[in-house]
C-alpha cells in the first residue's frame, strides 16, 4: 500500500478532479435522462450517494474475503452486480418501513440505480486501484457526490436553457451533451488542487 | 412459399436496419454512451471494445430469447444481467488473453458492457418476446450501429488529438495536437456533435 494517496484525498479528488460522470463518464444514461429540472435530480443524487457508499463498503468485504480467498477475481462482474440490485432491493424496503419521508423523495429512482454504472464503476475501480477499505468507501461516497453535484449542476443549467433556441437537430440529448463539456472543462481547472 | 420467403427477408432486413440506422442505439435513442465516450480517444482500442459489445449483445439477446419461455417474469432482470455478465467475463477474458495491453487501457470499461443500457434494452424490448434468431440478429444490429458510430467518433478523436490513426502518423510534425480530443471534454463535444450531425441527417418529423 505504499505510495497509496489518504482517504481524504481520494474523497476530494473523487468529488471534483477525477469526477466520476465528467471524468470517467459513467452513469451518463440516468445522467441525461433525469436532468430536466433540479428536483428529481437532486432526489437522485442523494440516492446515488446513499447507494454508492454502501455498496463499494459491501463489495470490498465480498471480494477480500470472499472472491480473492477462494481465487475467484474473475467471478467479481458477477458478485458485484447481484449485490448491487440486493442492496437496492434492500434499501428499497428498509427505507420503505422505516424512512417513508425520504423513500417518497427517492422511491421510484432507487430502482434505476441498480443498472446505473457509475455503482459498478466504483466497485470496478476500487478493485483495480487497489484502494484499502476506508479509502475504497471514501471513493464511494466521493464518486457519489461527485455524481450528484454534476447532475444536479446540469438541471440548474437544463432550466434556464428552456428558454433559449436551439437548433432543432441539436435538441435534448445534443445540446446537453455539449454543455456537459464545457463543464468538463471548468472542472479540468481544479486539477492539480490536490496531488493524486 | 415465396411470398414467405420474401416476407422473412423483409423482417430480417427490416431488424438489421432498425439497429444500425432508425433505431441506432447511440444517436437515436442516446443508450450505452459512458463507453462511447470513455474508449473513443484510440481507434483500436474502439475496436476491440465493438468487438466486445457486439458478440455480448447477439449472444446476450440469443440467450435470453432461448430462455424466454423458462423465464419467470418478476426475476427475468435479474436472469438477463447474469447471462449479460456471463457473457462479458468471457469477453474480459478473451481480451485480456490476446490483447493484454488494451485490456489495461480498456481498464473497468469491458466489465461496464454489463450495465450498458443496449444490451439490456434490446433483451427487455425484443429478446424476450421473439425467438432466437431474430433476436440474434437484433442483437447484432445493436451491436454493429453502436460501432458504427464509435469508430467515426474515435476517427475523429485520433486523428485531431494525436495526428494518428491506429497509431501510425497521419498528420505531418506541422500539424498541432488538438489535445483538448482526447480528453474527457473532447468525448463530450465530438459525441454532441455526432449527435447532431446524424439528427440533422433525418427527416425533421422523425427527430421526435
Amino acid at each position: 500500500m505504499n505510495g497509496q494517496p489518504s482517504a481524504l484525498t481520494v474523497f476530494v479528488a473523487s468529488i471534483i478532479i477525477n469526477n466520476i460522470l465528467l471524468t470517467n463518464f459513467l452513469g451518463m444514461c440516468s445522467y441525461l435522462s433525469i436532468s430536466k429540472s433540479v428536483r428529481p435530480a437532486a432526489g437522485l443524487g442523494m440516492a446515488v450517494v446513499f447507494v454508492m457508499t454502501i455498496t463499494s463498503a459491501l463489495n470490498y468485504l465480498v471480494y477480500d474475503l470472499v472472491l480473492l480467498p477462494l481465487g475467484l477475481e474473475y467471478l467479481r462482474f458477477i458478485a458485484f452486480i447481484v449485490v448491487i440490485a440486493a442492496t437496492v432491493q434492500l434499501v428499497e424496503m428498509v427505507m420503505e418501513k422505516y424512512t417513508p419521508g425520504l423513500y417518497y423523495l427517492l422511491g421510484i429512482f432507487l430502482p434505476l440505480i441498480a443498472v446505473n454504472c457509475a455503482i459498478l464503476g466504483v466497485s470496478l475501480f476500487m478493485v483495480i486501484r487497489q484502494y484499502s477499505f476506508v479509502t475504497a468507501v471514501a471513493y464511494g461516497a466521493g464518486s457519489g457526490l461527485g455524481w450528484a453535484l454534476a447532475i444536479v449542476a446540469l438541471a440548474g443549467l437544463r432550466e434556464k436553457m428552456k428558454r433559449s433556441r436551439v437548433h432543432p437537430a441539436l435538441e435534448g440529448p445534443g445540446i446537453t451533451l455539449i454543455i456537459t463539456g464545457i463543464m468538463a472543462l471548468a472542472f479540468i481547472g481544479f486539477s492539480g488542487m490536490v496531488p493524486v | 412459399m415465396s411470398t414467405i420467403k420474401a416476407l422473412r427477408k423483409n423482417v430480417t432486413l427490416s431488424t438489421i436496419r432498425r439497429g444500425i440506422w432508425d433505431e441506432n442505439p447511440v444517436f437515436r435513442q442516446v443508450l450505452g454512451i459512458c463507453s462511447a465516450l470513455a474508449v473513443t480517444n484510440l481507434l483500436a482500442n474502439t475496436l476491440v471494445m465493438s468487438a466486445g459489445l457486439f458478440f455480448t449483445a447477439a449472444m446476450s439477446s440469443f440467450t435470453v430469447s432461448l430462455l424466454r419461455r423458462y423465464t419467470p417474469r418478476d426475476v427475468r432482470i435479474m436472469a438477463q444481467v447474469l447471462i449479460i455478465a456471463s457473457y462479458v467475463i468471457c469477453v474480459d477474458l478473451a481480451i485480456k488473453a490476446y490483447y493484454p495491453e488494451i485490456s489495461a487501457t480498456l481498464g473497468p470499461y469491458v466489465g461496464l458492457i454489463i450495465t450498458n443500457c443496449i444490451i439490456m434494452g434490446r433483451c427487455e424490448a425484443f429478446a424476450y418476446h421473439n425467438p432466437p434468431i431474430p433476436a440474434l440478429l437484433d442483437g447484432a444490429a445493436a451491436g454493429v450501429g453502436y460501432s458504427v458510430v464509435l469508430t467515426f467518433i474515435a476517427f475523429w478523436r485520433e486523428l485531431l488529438g494525436f495526428g494518428t490513426l491506429f497509431g501510425h502518423q497521419v498528420l505531418g510534425d506541422g500539424f498541432t495536437h488538438w489535445t483538448i480530443m482526447v480528453m474527457p471534454p473532447g468525448a463530450f463535444f465530438m459525441l454532441g456533435i455526432t449527435v447532431w450531425l446524424f439528427r440533422g441527417l433525418l427527416p425533421p418529423e422523425r427527430r421526435d
